[in-house]
């Protein structure tokens, strides 16, 4: 039973069963990683270019060591020691790694859709490793893995994501991911950070962050980017942290036993505090493990079609 | 599915599975170094009847892992098929046991050969004994089984289906003429 889709370039519109394919493949996966052994022979021959356009450390080593450990050729090409430097277009230096005779490429780029006009020079399967503020599918999908690893379902659970929504591609996959195995999904934050249209998806937009520890069962986390200029969008760092940081006191007022999630890196002080972050609900490091066996199945299931 | 023959029944694969427990357990002196691994989908459930068969006689539990040999296959690398990943679930070291690898049918070769890279990905064991409930032949490479229940010479477009309570409701071993897929 392949994937509908050719590419994974985000999970708007990506059916049901697409999902549940790639979360129940990354299960087989997931045993791989714990083997001392730690690779299978499945991509070999294949090549796979990563292509990141944006700086990333653990997308792109979770990325690599994925494929790595499914035995394909891995290319690593970085933006700034490339031609891109030289001047050159983004059309014509991936189509001059396509003559090179490659099999999948995995894009990361701060513009929303240059994933989907990749598709559109080149043949080979294209994955969304990231692209602006738009998708971030892989993400999302280690997300639900680990919800559903942690709690047993997807179905009907309560999932709160925290932070800057309208900025954030991690949360636009998540909701749409969720969504569509059944999750009821809510987002919280500052009403700078939600988008105005959200609530015609069928999210539930909170903007006290009681209410939203209230509904949920897991609270998927997003960090400040300070580095895009996040910051602008509330008086300061400190009344964010007051407002919308998670801290045990706030956690046990609503005596609450949530799942804590983060995509990390984590502003440590600011949306999670250090005791959460590293305390028992944490499953933060869970995420990172997990996002190799789930890239492991999407390159799987991609790179194996017929 | 045009069955041609009824090969084996329930009574006859009861008795098989009491025979292939006690080969085994000859050859193997006893079975306190052994464990068995099935691979997946119809051989974990023999490998399940005869693990039970050998802790039964001999009366301390078995080691019992079960296999799945997907990511080892080779005509997923050659694009034929995408066969549905299960996780391999062998919760025991291998480390110098000797493992009785156990499949329903042995045909080419190349799932046994599969499951040997899987098996040597997993640890070093002591050695491999493959055991088949039915050997139809047509190698493609140089395997033999060390235990098998019914050696059963085909032609080429026939198959054999191997039907167990566990997964299909019957117990029955059927020589059917070949659909063009595997």
């Amino acid at each position: 039973m392949p994937l509908e889709s050719r590419h994974l370039l985000g999970l708007e519109g990506v059916p049901k069963k697409d999902i549940e394919l790639i979360l129940e493949t990354a299960v087989g996966f997931r045993e791989i990683i714990d083997r001392p052994i730690k690779k299978v022979p499945t991509l070999q021959g294949k090549t796979v270019v990563n292509l990141f356009f944006e700086s990333s450390t653990r997308t792109r080593i979770s990325f690599e060591l994925a494929e790595k450990r499914l035995s394909a050729d891995v290319l690593n090409f970085t933006a700034s020691t490339s031609s891109l430097t030289k001047g050159e277009t983004l059309k014509d230096t991936v189509r001059n790694i396509e003559a090179m005779k490659i099999d999948m490429v995995v894009m990361r780029h701060t513009a929303a859709g240059s994933p989907h006009y990749l598709t559109q020079l080149i043949d080979s399967y294209v994955i969304n490793a990231g692209d602006g503020s738009h998708e971030h599918p892989t993400q999302a999908l280690l997300d639900m893995y680990t919800i559903k690893e942690q709690m047993g379902k997807l179905d009907r659970l309560n999932v709160c994501i925290i932070g800057d929504i309208s900025h954030s591609r991690v949360a636009m996959s998540n909701i749409f991911g969720l969504l569509t195995v059944g999750a009821n999904v809510a987002v919280c934050g500052p009403a700078t950070m939600i988008p105005r249209d959200l609530k015609k998806l069928g999210v539930t937009v909170f903007h006290n962050l009681d209410d939203a520890i209230q509904f949920s069962d897991v609270l998927n986390i997003l960090r400040i980017q300070l580095e895009r200029g996040a910051a602008s969008n509330f008086p300061s760092l400190r009344e964010y942290s007051r407002l919308y940081g998670i801290s045990k006191e706030k956690l046990l007022r609503n005596k609450k036993d949530v799942l804590i999630m983060h995509p990390g890196p984590i502003n440590r002080g600011v949306e999670l505090a250090s005791d959460i972050a590293d305390g028992s609900s944490s499953v933060i490091l869970q995420q990172v493990t997990n996002g190799v066996a789930v890239r492991m199945a999407v390159l799987y299931l991609i790179g194996t079609r017929n | 599915m045009q069955i041609k023959a009824k090969l084996i029944d329930h009574e006859n694969l009861t008795r098989t599975i009491t025979r292939l427990a006690h080969e085994i357990i000859e050859r193997n002196y006893g079975a306190k170094n052994i464990a068995i691994v099935g691979i997946q989908t119809r051989g974990e459930f023999l490998a399940r009847r005869i693990c039970n068969k050998i802790s039964e006689m001999e009366g301390f539990e078995i080691p019992f892992g079960v296999l799945n040999i997907t990511l080892y296959r080779d005509d997923v690398r050659v694009k034929m098929t995408q066969p549905e990943v299960k996780a391999t679930n062998i919760l025991f070291d291998i480390t110098d046991k000797d493992i009785i690898l156990v499949d329903d049918v042995l045909y080419t070769g190349r799932t046994a050969r599969s499951a040997m890279d899987a098996l040597t990905d997993l640890g070093r064991y002591a050695s491999i004994q493959y055991v088949v409930l039915v050997d139809r032949g047509h190698r493609e490479l140089p395997i033999k089984a060390d235990f098998v229940g019914k050696n059963i010479p085909t032609s080429i477009n026939e198959e054999v289906k191997v039907k167990l309570v566990e997964v299909d409701g019957e117990d029955a071993v059927y020589l059917v003429e070949s659909t063009g897929h595997d």
